[in-house]
């Protein structure tokens, strides 16, 4: 399945979560200062495993950063 | 305005949360998370800005943990939004990421000026309020917008002493105070602050809090700027309560004539 990950075209496994763009980004079960929408809509953290991404989703994965 | 100088009691309500501290520090332009961690023991901020950016694989270390250690609460802006839907959804990510519902609010109109763009500010904290945010406004030094973000429900109004990091203290002291006079929430100062005695005049014309980031952390000494304006801050806001004498245009002996001898 191809989706876009943070802007960037991302090939993931057919059945691909939430969870799973995570670990494409080395970060699986990633805590408390990150965020993700899918198609500019937050998905809430107990939600990750569970939310299925289609072809062509766009995933935004943000985290905490230094910021005035 | 109460009577005493104890500055245990003048504490800083804002929405619910009540502060001590009445400087609330940015974490932007820090050259690192331990100089960081190091100018906010100082500062002895309570409440201290953090953002939400796309992962940056190559990034060290955790800004959460760093400011979970320090105690402090998290207020997430939406820096760099310039639309109201980017701002909000921004909003929305903060509150996911840091279980907190409070948000520094900032909708920018330019690039160059950074200044708010005060219909798109507007519309983002009546969304937002609407959604259940104590939303904290990034906003213009204009009287007449700071009432309308409290009128829809903004827990503070935070104006601009100048433009984000240009370090040019407060430019319109005229509009600031008038903002100040009418506001019925607390009153901060945010941007432009380069040096405490920016901090200490925004408290002196009855501000109840100050935000600074530029100033301190890309100060040649942070840990020393913060203490600094962190002294700004108490000392402005103590010359506030202690009612400043008027302004004359001639001199007012403080000697006493009676008594004066004749030679």
């Amino acid at each position: 399945m191809n989706v876009v990950l943070n802007g960037e075209p991302t090939t993931l496994a057919d059945g691909a979560t939430v969870e799973s763009a995570l670990v494409a980004l080395d970060l699986p079960g990633a805590g408390r200062g990150v965020a993700v929408a899918v198609d500019a809509e937050v998905v809430p953290r107990g939600q990750w495993g569970k939310t299925a991404l289609h072809e062509g989703a766009r995933v935004e994965i943000l985290r905490a950063i230094q910021g005035g | 305005m109460a009577a005493t100088s104890d500055t245990n009691t003048d504490v800083l309500t804002i929405a619910d949360k009540t502060l001590s501290s009445r400087l609330l520090l940015g974490t932007g332009g820090f050259r690192s998370l331990d100089a960081l961690a190091g100018a906010l023991a100082v500062s002895g901020s309570e409440l201290v800005t953090v953002a939400l950016r796309r992962i940056d694989p190559g990034q060290h270390g955790s800004i959460v943990d760093v400011l979970d250690r320090a105690g402090v609460q998290l207020l997430p802006n939406t820096a760099g939004c310039f639309t109201a839907r980017d701002a909000v959804l921004t909003a929305k990510m903060a509150r996911e990421a840091f279980e907190t519902n409070w948000v520094k609010l900032e909708v920018i109109g330019d690039e160059r000026t950074l200044l708010p763009d005060a219909p798109a500010l507007l519309e983002a904290a009546e969304e937002l309020v609407d959604d259940g945010f104590v939303v904290l406004p990034y906003t213009n030094d204009d009287p007449i917008l700071a009432r309308r973000l409290e009128d829809v429900g903004c827990a503070a109004v935070m104006p601009l002493g100048s433009p984000i990091g240009s370090g040019m203290g407060l430019l319109n002291t005229y509009n600031l105070r008038l903002i100040r006079e009418r506001a019925g929430v607390p009153v901060i100062l945010d941007a432009g602050v380069g040096t405490a005695s920016d901090a200490a005049l925004a408290m002196e014309l009855g501000f109840d809090a100050v935000l600074c980031a530029t100033a301190v952390s890309r100060a040649e000494e942070p840990e020393t700027m913060a203490r600094a304006i962190r002294l700004g801050v108490e000392a402005g806001r103590l010359a506030y309560r202690a009612g400043r004498i008027p302004r004359r245009l001639y001199a007012q002996a403080s000697t006493p004539d009676e008594g004066f001898p004749e030679y």
